[in-house]
């Protein structure tokens, strides 16, 4: 019994120990999504390109990313030519400008070419703030139903993208497949 | 002259964090305003962690700010909101987080310490008086025999 009381700082030790050491590889900036598991919220909101009005059945049909991005996010421009990359592997990609300036964004897709399919101008910020977006980038993927399965803060760059994020999406197409 | 330059300059930027987030918002009632006050206060900012909503500047959490009043508009109570809030970027915007499975040991957990070591002391405290209490009886009835024997001795001497 003494014994056995002797180990125990020793087996206290070792379990704050465990703990703490998780928690320096931990990310405090990253959220758990309370969206995962539900709808795409409903929205009617003008696209960035034109005047046509969209709503959420034109992001029905096909699993996609819905990428949130705005010209003022600096991180959103490194994000950008990988997103490129990724349309031109056929990967379906929805954008929401997210609370911007709709001449800066006109102008930013002129320049570094435009990987969004469809791509929806929030200028309020109504519809990031229904997806509880805090930050860009960020970036949804909806399955053809338009639930949201997953979601990812901060720049997708090649590495994300093959390590993590790829499997996710072929998962989704996998999934719509008859 | 240089270290009150840099007190200075130290109080002038603390006085800037005080008086961050100020924006004008009319309350059609009087009790919206307090309403407005604690709900900003009770919920977190989602960008700038440790910061509430009310003394945040970042740009999401005036957007947050700009929907609380809205919704106090219209007459929506106090647990809807937070509701609002919480179905959107989940239990973590709430300081005051809700008692659930997954927040049990946060809740318990303090008490369940101080009860742990309260019992862990009452257990010492006891254990150590039993052992006082038993120290005249750990004479056998030899030595007891032996130690009369003894006191007698010096007691005729």
């Amino acid at each position: 019994m003494r014994r056995w009381l002797m180990l125990l700082p020793l087996a206290i030790f070792l379990v704050v120990a465990v703990f703490l050491y998780r928690g320096l590889y931990l990310d405090p900036a990253e959220l758990p999504s309370a969206m995962i598991g539900k709808p795409f919220p409903a929205f009617s909101l003008p696209a960035v390109q034109g005047d046509k009005t969209l709503t959420k059945a034109d992001i029905l049909g096909k699993p996609a990313l819905v990428n949130v991005w705005g010209t003022w996010c600096v991180s959103c421009r490194v994000e950008h030519p990988v997103l490129n990359k990724l349309a031109e592997k056929g990967v379906v990609i929805y954008g929401i400008n997210y609370k911007d300036v709709n001449a800066d964004a006109l102008k930013w897709l002129a320049e570094f070419h435009n990987p969004y399919q469809i791509d929806i101008r929030d200028d309020e910020g109504t519809l990031g703030l229904n997806l509880g977006v805090y930050g860009a980038p960020e970036t949804f993927f909806i399955d053809a139903k338009g639930i949201i399965r997953d979601k990812f803060v901060g720049v997708i760059d090649e590495q994300v993208w093959r390590e993590k994020l790829a499997a996710k999406y072929q998962a989704l197409v996998d999934e719509a497949k008859p | 002259m240089k270290r009150w330059i840099a007190a200075a300059v130290l109080g002038l930027s603390l006085a800037g964090v005080a008086h961050a987030a100020i924006d004008t918002y009319e309350f059609a009632k009087e009790g919206d305003r307090e309403r407005f006050r604690e709900l900003t206060k009770e919920l977190r900012c989602p960008k700038c962690q440790n910061q509430d909503i009310a003394d945040s500047n970042a740009p999401i959490a005036a957007d947050l700010r700009k929907e609380i009043f809205r919704m106090l508009g219209e007459g929506k109570d106090n647990q809807q909101i937070i509701d609002f809030m919480v179905d959107r970027y989940g239990d973590f915007v709430r300081y005051k987080p809700a008692l659930n499975a997954k927040t049990a040991l946060l809740w318990f957990g303090p008490a369940g310490l101080l009860l742990g070591g309260v019992v862990l002391i009452a257990v010492i405290v006891r254990r150590r008086r039993v052992q006082r209490a038993d120290i005249p009886g750990t004479l056998s009835l030899d030595e007891r025999e032996r130690l009369d024997h003894l006191l007698d001795k010096t007691k005729n001497d």
